[in-house]
């Protein structure tokens, strides 16, 4: 059996040392890859080295260890011969609600500081995790269980509980404004160029929204705004039986899809009414989509 | 308010034990009439007295301070819940016995039982109003103190950030493994840093010099922590030294810099904070202005932030946003120096956020060991 191998991704170079050499005393037969800073370099990292287990800080510059592991689950190679998904520890030194969350969707983490005991207890779960989807005795049939379609589901809920969370702190810092109760926006206020002039775009008439860079796309029928608040607070504000999250960036009233379809990649797409355009579905939002 | 339960059960029980009194006591004075006659008459008469009032308070409708109706609505409300619980008690009781006191006794009976009942119906009225009020204000003054320290204790939050607190933890304990001298070193940042936040609520002001230094700490603390992505300069005048600052006003945005602008961003930045002086203008008081700047992301929109964000109200931001640490600062200021006293927030020059502040310049006076003083007295 080849090496176990590990990633750890902390901003702090003093506490990515502490984790490295309490799991070097609790698990001396893995093997760390490389050490990253950011969320940005962990989701690169992590595509390029393929590590068995990846330890996730919550609170990184770029991105939080949440997103970043949302973005690898979407990224992650998939089909035959595809390397299996790692398994995820997430590591953080105070964040009452992300522990919640954990608890809840029993997800792995480990609080900062990181102590002996504690560490040896995921340790061993993570073992066990491991040892069940690498089966010692290869049988033809058998199917390793693999690691990616419950890490979807569990990254899912933690991000929704993200959203959830009103007034809690934002992972990647940013004025966050308190968000109002669901599906409270009626209408959305969309300067018009130039900036002297608001339009008021009745929320029935939106047909999705897509985050670019700064702004968010408003996109109707026949129309094209650009509004400053980010997608996360729409979220938030919006019926989320009406408008349905199929990506990071990309939110769409689900009556006015017309089909999904799925190329030759293996990815979903959806042709919409009233739009020509195609939108990609993430692989965090795909369960949307099942025949009925 | 509506009736609970557990107050009407009480106050019936006492109205019963109440009436049993009165009615011992009737039966001593007038021993020939069997005991049942006092015994039914004051019960009854009680119980409807009780009923109309206690009830009665319901329809009015009560102060909440005292769980009694307002003013003269009190009054006139035991007045009419005696006079009319003493006519259908009498009535009731009539009906019991089989006769009417209306016609066999002596106008001397019927007065004398008015006024057993008028008395009684004083009495024990004025006992449930005092006890309603105590009550009634027991409960407030509890509500009040338990939002007092809730208060007091957001505040610490938000000074003490935990995560901050935690993370610095973890630091040290690892230095204390690899580099006991550094470690110590921290460790004394961070003494200084608690002790500075701990005391902050208890002076109203103290010199620049002190204010820099807390800030010093800080970013000590921060630097262990971030390493080479972050970097500071402070710039304060000698002149400024004493210039007076409400103790840990720079603070928050000093954590707000790092909080949202540096720790966002991959390769870190600098921070500036700089202290000058600016003549008034046509003869008026010299303005002193503190800057303090970072290289971080910056603010999310183009525009000046606060107006910019929809639905932002500070007073709904109860947790530890950017938000929360300006309009404090903005409410300090104002309250200690006035309307003229400012705060913006910009765009700086190459990305990155500037807040200014400008008040009023008043120097302390010339006391350089005040805070050294200060900070023995804490040793002790």
């Amino acid at each position: 059996m080849p090496d176990i191998t590990a990633l750890i991704a902390e901003d702090e170079p003093l506490l990515a040392l502490a984790l490295q050499t309490e799991l070097q005393r609790q698990w001396p037969e893995l093997r760390l890859l490389a050490t990253v800073g950011d969320g940005l370099s962990a989701v690169r990292q992590a595509l390029q080295l393929r590590p068995d287990v990846l330890f996730l800080d919550i609170r990184m510059p770029g991105q939080s260890g949440i997103e970043a592991a949302a973005e690898l689950a979407e990224q992650w190679p998939t089909g035959a011969g595809a390397p299996p998904f790692p398994a995820l520890v997430f590591v953080t030194a105070y964040d009452q609600y992300a522990v919640q969350a954990f608890e809840a969707q029993a997800v792995d983490y480990v609080l900062k500081p990181v102590q002996g005991a504690r560490l040896l207890k995921t340790v061993q779960r993570v073992q066990q995790v491991l040892a069940g989807r690498q089966p010692s005795a290869p049988q033809p049939q058998a199917v390793p269980t693999d690691l990616l379609e419950p890490a979807l589901a569990q990254l899912r809920q933690l991000l929704a509980a993200q959203i959830g969370q009103h007034g809690a702190e934002p992972a990647t810092g940013a004025v966050q404004a308190p968000a109002p109760s669901a599906g409270g926006l009626k209408v959305i206020q969309a300067s018009l160029s130039g900036g002297n002039s608001i339009r008021l775009v009745p929320i029935e008439e939106v047909v999705y929204f897509e985050a670019a860079d700064k702004y968010v796309r408003v996109l109707t029928d026949t129309q094209e705004y650009l509004i400053r608040t980010p997608l996360k607070e729409l979220i938030a504000q919006l019926d989320t039986q009406v408008f349905w999250q199929i990506h990071r960036g990309t939110l769409v009233r689900a009556s006015a899809i017309d089909t999904v379809t799925r190329d030759e990649a293996g990815k979903l797409r959806i042709s919409l009414r009233g739009r020509a355009e195609r939108l990609g579905v993430s692989r965090l939002y795909a369960h949307l989509f099942k025949a009925m | 308010m509506k009736p609970d339960l557990l107050h009407t059960t009480r106050h019936f029980v006492q109205v019963l034990a109440f009436s049993l009194v009165i009615s011992a006591v009737q039966y001593v004075f007038k021993p020939d009439r069997p005991y049942e006659v006092p015994l039914v008459y004051s019960l009854s008469i009680g119980i409807c007295t009780w009923f109309i009032t206690d009830m009665g308070r319901f329809v009015v409708g009560v102060d909440p301070m005292t769980a009694w109706p307002r003013g003269w609505r009190g009054p006139a409300l035991v007045a009419f819940g005696m006079v009319t619980g003493y006519t259908v008690g009498t009535l009731l009781s009539d009906y019991w016995f089989g006769w009417s006191s209306w016609r066999s006794l002596q106008p001397r009976d019927l007065r004398s039982s008015l006024i057993v009942t008028v008395i009684a119906g004083v009495v024990i009225s004025s006992y449930f109003y005092l006890q309603g009020k105590s009550m009634t204000l027991q409960r407030r003054m509890k509500v009040a103190e338990s939002q007092a320290t809730e208060a007091q204790l957001r505040l610490l939050l938000t000074q003490l950030e935990p995560h901050m607190l935690f993370n610095t933890l973890a630091n040290l304990r690892v230095l204390v493994g690899i580099d006991p001298a550094r470690a110590q070193h921290m460790l004394d940042h961070l003494i200084a840093y608690l002790r500075a936040t701990l005391s902050a609520s208890r002076a109203t002001e103290h010199g620049l010099q002190a204010e820099f230094d807390r800030l010093r700490d800080y970013l000590a603390l921060m630097e262990v922590r971030m390493g080479p992505r972050l970097s500071y300069t402070l710039t304060l005048p000698d002149a400024l030294r004493q210039a007076s600052v409400p103790p840990l006003l720079l603070q928050p945005l000093v954590e707000n810099s790092i909080r949202h602008g540096l720790e966002p961003k991959v390769e870190g930045g600098h921070i500036t904070v700089q202290a000058q002086s600016l003549p008034g203008a046509d003869g008026a008081p010299a303005v002193l202005q503190i800057t303090v700047s970072d290289t971080g992301v910056g603010l999310r929109s183009d525009a000046p932030a606060p107006p910019a964000v929809p639905h932002q109200t500070p007073h709904q931001t109860p947790d530890l946003g950017r938000g929360f640490g300006l309009t404090q600062v903005r409410e300090r200021l104002r309250t200690l120096y006035g309307p003229q006293a400012s705060l913006s927030l910009q765009h700086g020059p190459g990305g990155g956020t500037v807040v200014l502040l400008r008040y009023a310049l008043q120097t302390l006076p010339e006391s350089p060991t005040t805070h050294r003083l200060a900070d023995t007295a804490e040793h002790a």
